[in-house]
């Protein structure tokens, strides 16, 4: 048993439901007590869905519970493929059919005798995969299932005339992967690449043998869709690429490999000077950091967080394109730690593995970062403590679900990213500042404080002095100074002796503050 | 006892296939409500997982509340629960020092047959925490009826004097509320020369009442129906059988029936009723001769129902989880009595409703509003169907007669927006 208040990831189910409802035409049915069905609020609330979110429960009650599920299951699926007509019907398992050990499977054999639609049961155990696990599993799961029902001993595969790519993972519920979609496609249309599929998103499942068609596979993000492109390399030998074209280095990366895959094919193209023309006049990232702006922000420090592609692509961003100083960058994404710590190791003072949000909290606590990019729960361990936060991940709330276009990918999203990164640094800033120019009554804090510290007196340069620096370290300056007076029993704190504490404590930041001002 | 004369009405009964709330929300409003406790929850990632995303903000505002998340080692039995709920209670006692532990029992406990309500005393003796379980799973229970094996469970622990020498029966009201409408009640109740010795919950758990044999108890929510056997079963209090204080005709006679039992006669309460009503007046003309559709998650559908008739809206189905045809005798009697007075024809109440099915009567009816949860708002809002959602009448102010505006707001907001919309898209 452990305590836990909150969590990054969910459990397996949803992943298995974001998978589903990201087809067309496909019907989940969930084996789970009532209540568990809260998937569909979140999909129409968050995602603001206009059509019925396609999954049903076959509920576990205490019938159940005493005499098994018996027919339910079967006629429950019978009935949605009835009602539905879907092209495939899903079984999900959840945390309560885990411990039940019902023979699911054997329910799946025996409904589909009798349905139009084909029925899985999904693959994913409760207790040894997360959210995305689960996701990422279920749509490796439904591929194979199709492939292999298509190519019985894989036979030649007749490619597209022209080069073509699958667009593999972006679901429901996915951070910005509408948008994220939109630019990959304009990318990929700019390159004169073909887009053969994108998958799971809007596709039916009968279009899925068709994917073997395309000449490669690209995996935007890492989290979903890696075992489908893997399975695909080592079945269809198709190759595929990992790389996220987030952020200009790693778009440029991104659009090489596909050269490096098209010349394999006997394709000559060289993108440089598409490359340049977009780094110059579409995205203004580039541009951007080289202004006077962004100057300002060089040497800043930040704390990135999030999901493993979001928070490794966006640590790379702050620190190659804009000079800032990521201090430490992290994932909850635990299964995949050593491909994190692989990325951002040679940059990264600090690296934090975990999917416990209090360790995070803690060292924002300790560091004081200028600003910090994570998830909803970052946002909120900043509000906490004055510090701006970006949300550059999921989990999120339903205004990370925006109207307007806001991919994070592709020449666009590098704009975004960079808006994003600068109104989170100017942001704190004006905080700074208004505190630095009496935008707080100053007097009146310091006196407040003033009153608990014991016979240590302050001279008046050293009063004045301490009550230029901003709000947020004051009281720490404050009291790391008068640590130290009375470590070395010293009863009038002098500037100089002000100047020596905060040098003795070595912190970085306070030394900043003092001698900037 | 009271007669059941509500063979008028039809009952009817579904697949139970249909969205609501896991009861273990209860935790957000009851955490609230009581301020010296912590609520364990005793479950898996899926629970956590419904929480966190059902209480939205409030999570971030580090609440009384925890999950103990099982995992494999506690599922196959390998790790000791006794140890295991010691450890982490331990944890919240030294951070938190709340005056009581709430368990949570879930489905998960449930099949694995932990034994809660055996490790419970044992620790409580241990910690020097009063540990009170109540299981809120759902296997057995929809939405607000958490509340109710909460209440129930807390109930049992309210000490129990022997018989006094009072000048009234004391008088105890069951139910969560807000403070203020808690308050609002307990005036219109002093105003009838009634004094309420006291309500379960209080503010704090360090307060529960007294509750003597033969004191009288009276619920406030439609879905406390536990809360009440327990009550009447191991505290021999006596029930009053009201209908439930929402609306002002509810609220009228539910004060009406708590002064019949004293044998008071009510003063001021035909003009208090009727001034509520006047007030309303721009609300009415609103709702007049529309119809609403209850697909039913919360307990609270007949109450509103009957609100709403009086209202002078047509009723065409009121879908509910569960119905306690005795526990809501008189609230049903009150609805059949209320459409007969309209002339309106009786509803159709469907326990355990099936949402495919009621969605297809939803397209053959047509009615001006559906009263449902937000896993069909959006859609049906798609399909230019009016849509009110059912949680916020759960977190809503909707007792007493100052309360009546409250309810009325919430119905009219998306019937006024249809008017909105054919003026100025059509
Ligand atoms: S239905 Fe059961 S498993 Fe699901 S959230 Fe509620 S208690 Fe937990």
């Amino acid at each position: 048993m452990k305590l836990a208040y909150w969590m990054y990831t969910g459990p397996a189910h949803i992943g298995t439901l974001r998978i589903a409802s990201s087809f067309k035409n496909v019907h989940a049915i969930m084996h789970a007590p009532l209540g568990d069905d809260y998937f569909n609020v979140m999909q129409s609330m968050l995602e603001r869905e206009r059509n019925f979110t396609p999954v049903t429960a076959s509920i576990v009650d205490r019938h159940v519970l005493a005499q098994g599920s018996k027919e339910k299951v079967i006629d429950n699926i019978t009935r949605k493929d009835k009602e539905e007509n879907p092209d495939l019907v899903i079984l999900t398992p959840t945390c309560t059919s885990s411990i039940l050990q019902e023979d699911l499977a054997n329910f799946v054999t025996r409904a589909s005798y009798n349905t139009k639609a084909d029925v899985l049961l999904a693959d994913v155990n409760h207790y040894r995969v997360n959210e995305l696990q689960a996701a990422d599993k279920t749509l490796a799961q439904i591929v194979q299932f199709y492939l292999q029902k298509e190519y019985k001993n894989i036979p030649h595969i007749n490619k597209t005339k022209t080069p073509s790519v699958n667009i593999i993972g972006g679901f429901t519920l996915g951070f910005h992967n509408q948008h994220d979609l939109i630019e990959l496609k304009k990318l990929f249309t700019e390159l004169n690449i073909d887009i053969n599929l994108i998958i799971p998103e809007g596709i039916n499942v009968h279009q899925i043998k068709d994917l073997p068609q395309a000449w490669f596979n690209i995996v935007p993000y890492r989290e979903t869709g890696l075992k489908t492109a893997e399975y695909l390399k080592k079945y269809f030998n198709m190759p595929y690429i990992d790389t996220t074209p987030m952020g200009l280095e790693q778009i440029t990366q991104f659009i090489k490999e596909i050269e490096n895959i098209l010349s394999k094919n006997g394709i000559q193209s060289n993108f440089d000077e598409y490359i340049n023309q977009q780094n110059t006049f579409v995205s203004q990232a580039a541009w951007f950091s080289r202004s006077v702006d962004c100057q300002n922000l060089i040497g800043k420090r930040a704390v990135v967080f999030g999901d493993a592609t979001h928070a490794a692509n966006f640590a790379k961003i702050l620190h190659n394109e804009m000079g800032i100083e990521v201090i430490c960058a992290g994932t909850y994404c635990k299964h995949d730690a050593e491909w994190f710590e692989k990325e951002v190791s040679n940059f990264c003072q600090q690296i934090l593995i975990t999917d416990d949000f209090n360790v995070v909290g803690n060292y924002i606590a300790e560091n004081e970062p200028d600003a910090i990019f994570g998830t909803q729960m970052e946002r909120h361990i900043g509000k906490r403590m004055n510090i701006p936060c970006g949300v550059i991940s999921s989990p999120v709330h339903i205004q990370n679900f925006p109207l307007s276009y806001k991919p994070f990918l592709g020449y666009e999203g590098s704009n975004q990213i960079a808006d994003l990164i600068y109104n989170s640094f100017t942001l704190g800033m004006e905080d700074h500042l208004l505190e630095i120019f009496g935008g707080h009554d100053t007097n009146q804090k310091f006196g407040d404080t003033n009153i608990s510290s014991t016979q240590i007196v302050w001279s008046k340069q050293a009063n004045e002095e301490l009550n230029k620096i901003p709000g947020f370290v004051r009281n720490k300056v404050k009291k790391k100074t008068e640590e130290y007076a009375s470590k070395n029993q010293i009863r009038e704190i002098t500037l100089e002796i002000m100047y020596a504490a905060v040098r003795f404590v070595t912190n970085k930041k306070l030394i900043k503050f003092l001698t900037k001002i | 006892m009271n007669m059941l004369k509500t063979e008028n009405l039809t009952f009817e009964c579904e697949t139970g296939n249909y969205h609501t709330f896991c009861p273990i929300s209860c935790v957000s409003w009851l955490y609230q409500k009581i301020e010296d406790s912590f609520f364990l929850v005793i479950g898996t990632k899926t629970c956590g997982y419904f929480l966190q995303n059902a209480m939205g903000v409030m999570i971030f505002a580090e609440p009384r509340y925890a999950m103990a998340e099982l995992e494999e080692g506690d599922i196959s039995a390998q790790l000791n629960d006794y140890q295991e709920l010691k450890r982490l209670c331990l944890e919240i006692k030294t951070d938190r020092n709340p005056s009581v532990i709430f368990w949570i029992g879930t489905c998960t406990t449930e099949i694995i047959k932990m034994d809660l309500e055996g490790i419970a005393p044992k620790l409580e003796k241990e910690l020097n925490v009063p540990i009170v379980v109540a299981r809120a799973n759902g296997l057995d229970y929809a939405f607000t009826q958490g509340e109710d094996t909460v209440l129930s469970a807390m109930a049992q622990r309210c000490p129990k004097i022997s018989i006094q020498n009072h000048k009234q029966a004391p008088l105890i009201i069951f139910g969560s509320l807000p403070e203020s409408t808690a308050n609002q009640l307990s005036q219109e109740l002093t105003k009838q020369g009634i004094s309420i010795s006291g309500w379960l919950p209080e503010r704090k758990y360090t307060q529960l009442p007294e509750i003597s044999e033969g004191s009288y108890v009276v619920g406030v929510n439609p879905f406390l129906s536990r809360t009440a056997t327990t009550l009447m079963r191991r505290k021999k209090a006596k029930l009053i059988r009201a209908p439930f204080p929402i609306g002002p005709d509810g609220t009228r006679a539910w004060i009406e029936k708590i002064c019949s039992v004293y044998q008071i006669e009510p003063k001021g309460l035909e003009e208090r009723e009727e001034k509520i009503w006047n007030n309303l007046s721009p609300y009415l003309e609103i709702v007049k001769n529309k119809s609403v559709f209850f697909m039913g998650d919360n307990l609270l559908e007949i109450s509103l129902a009957r609100f709403l008739a009086r209202c002078g809206m047509t009723i065409y189905e009121i879908g509910i989880p569960y119905m306690d045809k005795r526990f809501q005798s008189a609230e049903l009697e009150l609805l059949e009595k209320t459409c007969l007075e309209k002339q309106h024809f009786l509803p159709k109440i469907v326990e355990k409703p099936d949402n495919y099915n009621q969605i297809e009567r939803i397209y053959d009816l047509g009615p001006d509003l559906v009263i449902t949860g937000m896993a069909h708002a959006n859609p049906l809002e798609a399909r230019n169907i009016n849509t009110k959602w059912s949680v916020e009448f759960t977190f809503a102010q909707i007792h007493g007669f100052g309360n009546a505006g409250e309810i009325l707001k919430l119905v009219t907001r998306p019937l006024q927006r249809k008017s909105m919309r054919s003026s100025s898209f059509v």
